[in-house]
């Protein structure tokens, strides 16, 4: 290839296992120049960025009458995006905390970018609300501010517990997040050559130097977080999935909705997961790290939520004909076969159908393989709740107040714009921060043990 | 080597491998040393037993805050919602456990967060800008691939000799003293203190314009952040508009429109009054006709004959299902054919058409003024048929009575 001479194909250097493993991953953020594809990807993610920024601005301007929001279906887009990124961010998490209390080491190769994407997908997120209540001056309102007019939030409404659990899982995933990488940031401040690195990466760090006795509580303390995350991914999508739940409109009144949207969130976290992974582990020579085996496991958690999210549409289904009730049975008549059956049938597609293929171990050792299917479940996923918003809302128990739904030009920029932000941020990370956690990835190599073998 | 004891700090070991660092430890910790510690790229384990690291109070902490977290949830919604501003929202409680469960556990997991992380920083003694260690070359790899013993010269058993000996026989790739730190100034960077002080002073800038603002008054209209929703583009009353020939923006109402007091001065036909005493009479603009009889009674049977019946007996439909259900607070209609309601002025039947009577309600607004007269001469008609005298009767009449 014409990028032989690239510094990330090139052996990394250093005499022992540890040392080679912090040569690989730091020089990521070292090399005077990134990878053309980085610039390339970036040039992209910039254009999209400010795509977002106009739409934003126009979105002020004009208020929300630039959308395609309509009678009845008054939710639109926005909570369809908001709950799109609010679920890719729960695989971070998940592979941060879940995962660790599990035991399963293999999650030390992936978790930090996965942590990193979940933040990033959390402010995509939350912008969305933000932009939607439609005056962009008064979203303060949504916080328990105490304020003139006495004017309290309504904790008895989904909507106000959407706020904290959103606020509190973006703010206990960046801590995690950031506690995560002080070692790291220990490690490139002691292999800074210039001034303003080691200034900057030696304040990240907060002089860590690494010692036992600090490591211990160290490791409290990430396992103290890893035990309250847990419960807290669980609980965000589980949260937001009440602000349909509690309604009483067909297609969103269900019980099953809590665990369906997490096993959904998973599902999609997991697909944008390999989606940036095979990408990025190609650009960063970052392949001995992330191995083919990751990927494979990360192929069969999406194999296996995908089938959950399967057994859930066919369990709304089911549901729908035992209960009994006309209104739910022809809402879900008309997902598979009104005027919006085909978003229905492209969710099923590459929601249930596609991740099949994982079944086969030679197309789920196949990076490329792994991205096409990521992409399409990422698709699918948004897909599902463009359903789950738009089918139910547009025809609910009045014929007469029926209506179709069409998204306007500034609904689509504002998706395609978040897109912009997302790998703006993403690429900025790849580029300044520890993409892999060195420290815990040193941990687990088995010349790590402290009374084992002398030499690796 | 040589050292003056006044700048010694403490002896450091390097080691190549977690192993002989573990094992050192535990020759270190047999010893009786107690201000020493390892320092290494990554946690290793077993090391805590090997050093006699004891268990970390944190826990403790973070149930503390997550008790803290706990207890603001409940007094936060409870105070907001229960106490201080009140509201009735879908017929739910002003306070319940359930519906404030989620806000309860994301405050428990918010505060237990900030606990772990802020409260590991604190008992790590972090941030920690500088530190003796840090002016040795070989030190910066303890972040990369080396592994390294420190013992400090504060140590109660700390001894030169003694010590080096002790190190020197965990087979260590070297052992080096570390000197004081007198190059590091314990003060902060000048300039960073400066800007410290700068952004302090800037940020304190909104809080005097929302303090200004609070305490003054102004008679400028308030600011319009976003213009087109406080001035939209439309006409309203009292505007000019060049669309139209009169060059006004409101418009004249359609042809038929009925306005609540149409005929102001006319008391005799809007109130079935004259001087305060209900009229005896129809009104002058009233024709009594065919076809305003007709027009009554088709009136008649749409507003009053679900209640009344159709022949005015009080026994309409609505009357007989109230009836049927025996609810016990239904009064039933008025049977129209009774004596006092034939002596009634037509003005009064006009009244209670107009405005209502006891249960029912008066039906003005939905029957335009003529046809409500219309409405009282055909309920003379059937109070009429109901009681008419032998002689008013044609002979076929009686006839088919006998």
């Amino acid at each position: 290839m014409a990028m032989a001479q690239s510094p990330f194909d090139l052996a990394p250097q250093g005499e022992n296992a540890f040392a080679r493993i912090t040569h690989n991953v730091a020089r990521v953020a070292e090399v005077p120049k990134p990878p053309r594809g980085w610039y390339i990807a970036f040039g992209i993610a910039l254009s999209l960025l400010s795509v977002f920024g106009v739409s934003i601005g126009w979105l002020f301007w004009q208020g929300i009458g630039i959308f395609g929001n309509m009678n009845p279906v008054f939710w639109a887009m926005p909570i369809v995006n908001f709950v799109f990124w609010v679920g890719i961010g729960h695989a971070g998490t998940l592979i941060s905390a879940i995962l660790y209390l599990l035991r399963q080491n293999w999650r030390t190769a992936i978790n930090r970018f996965a942590e990193a994407m979940t933040i990033f997908a959390v402010i995509c997120a939350g912008i969305f609300p933000g932009l939607h209540v439609g005056r962009p001056w008064l979203p303060y309102w949504m916080f328990p501010l105490p304020n003139q007019m006495s004017m309290w939030p309504q904790f008895r409404s989904p909507l106000e517990w959407d706020v904290f659990a959103v606020g509190t899982y973006f703010t206990v995933s960046t801590l995690f997040w950031y506690m995560g990488m002080i070692p790291d940031f220990g490690t490139f401040r002691d292999r800074s050559t210039t001034k303003l690195r080691k200034a900057i990466y030696g304040a990240l760090a907060m002089g860590w130097r690494g010692p036992s006795r600090q490591w211990h509580r160290y490791e409290r303390a990430y396992l103290i977080l890893a035990a309250l995350a847990t419960p807290l991914v669980l609980s965000v999508h589980s949260v937001v999935s009440f602000d349909f739940a509690t309604a009483q409109l067909p297609g969103w009144h269900a019980t099953i909705f809590p665990p369906y949207f997490v096993a959904g969130a998973i599902f999609g976290g997991f697909a944008m997961v390999v989606t940036l992974a095979v990408p990025a582990r190609q650009f960063f020579g970052l392949k001995r790290i992330i191995t083919v085996g990751h990927l494979e496991l990360m192929a069969k958690i999406i194999l296996a939520t995908g089938m959950m999210v399967g057994y859930a549409y066919s369990m709304e289904f089911f549901i729908a004909w035992y209960g009994g009730n006309d209104y739910e049975m022809f809402t879900f008549f008309n997902r598979a076969l009104g005027p919006y059956a085909w978003s229905y049938w492209c969710m099923i597609f590459c929601n249930v159908v596609s991740p099949q293929v994982f079944w086969s171990k030679k197309m789920r050792t196949n990076p490329w393989v792994i991205l096409g299917v990521g992409v399409l479940v990422n698709i699918g996923m948004w897909f599902e709740r463009f359903v789950i918003v738009i089918t139910s809302l547009s025809r609910d128990f009045l014929p007469s107040s029926w209506g179709y739904y069409k998204p306007t030009f500034w609904d689509f920029s504002l998706l395609a714009g978040s897109f912009g932000l997302f790998f703006t941020l993403f690429l900025l990370f790849c580029r300044y921060l520890p993409m892999v956690a060195m420290a815990e990835v040193k941990a687990f190599h088995p010349s790590a043990h402290g009374h084992g073998d002398e030499h690796h | 080597m040589s050292h003056h004891d006044d700048d010694l700090h403490g002896l450091l070991a390097e080691y190549e491998t977690p192993s002989a660092l573990v094992a050192a430890c535990k020759k270190v910790r047999d010893a009786g040393y107690a201000k020493w510690d390892t320092y290494t790229p990554f946690p290793v384990h077993g090391i805590e037993k090997a050093m006699g690291i004891r268990m970390t109070g944190l826990p403790w902490i973070v149930l503390a805050a997550a008790l803290v977290g706990l207890a603001s949830a409940v007094g936060l919604q409870w105070w907001t919602n229960a106490v201080d501003y009140k509201f009735i929202s879908s017929g739910k409680p002003m306070w319940s456990i359930p519906a404030n469960v989620p806000v309860y556990f994301e405050l428990t997991v918010l505060f237990s967060a900030f606990a772990a992380l802020f409260g590991m920083l604190i008992l790590n003694n972090l941030p920690e800008p500088s530190h003796p260690l840090d002016h040795l070359q070989a030190f910066g790899r303890v972040t990369d691939d080396r592994f390294f013993l420190y013992i400090e010269k504060g140590d109660a058993k700390f001894d030169l000799a003694e010590t080096q000996r002790l190190l020197d026989g965990t087979h260590p790739v070297t052992v080096d003293a570390v000197n004081e730190d007198r190059r590091t100034s314990d003060q902060l960077p000048k300039p960073l203190v400066l800007a410290a002080a700068v952004i302090a002073v800037v940020a304190l800038v909104p809080f005097a314009f929302i303090a200004k603002a609070r305490a003054t008054k102004t008679d400028k209209p308030k600011i319009h952040a976003m213009g087109d929703m406080d001035w939209q583009i439309k006409f309203q009353a009292q505007q000019p508009n060049p669309l139209f020939s009169n060059g006004m923006a409101m418009r004249a109402p359609e042809p038929g429109t009925v306005a609540m007091d149409e005929h102001p001065d006319d008391e005799h036909l809007t109130a079935g009054k004259v001087d305060g005493q209900f009229v005896r009479t129809f009104p002058a603009s009233v024709t009594i006709d065919d076809a305003t009889m007709a027009r009554g009674r088709d009136r008649y049977q749409v507003f009053c004959a679900p209640c009344h019946g159709v022949s005015g007996n009080g026994d309409g439909p609505v009357a007989q299902r109230a009836m049927t259900l025996a609810e016990g607070t239904w009064v039933p209609p008025t049977a129209l054919g009774q004596d006092y309601l034939r002596q009634m002025p037509v003005g009064q039947l006009y009244d209670v058409v107009n405005n209502g009577v006891r249960n029912m309600p008066g039906y003005g607004s939905q029957i335009p003024v003529d046809e409500r007269w219309a409405v009282v001469l055909y309920l003379r008609a059937l109070q009429k048929a109901k009681a008419a005298p032998v002689g008013e009767l044609t002979d076929a009449e009686r006839a088919a009575l006998k």
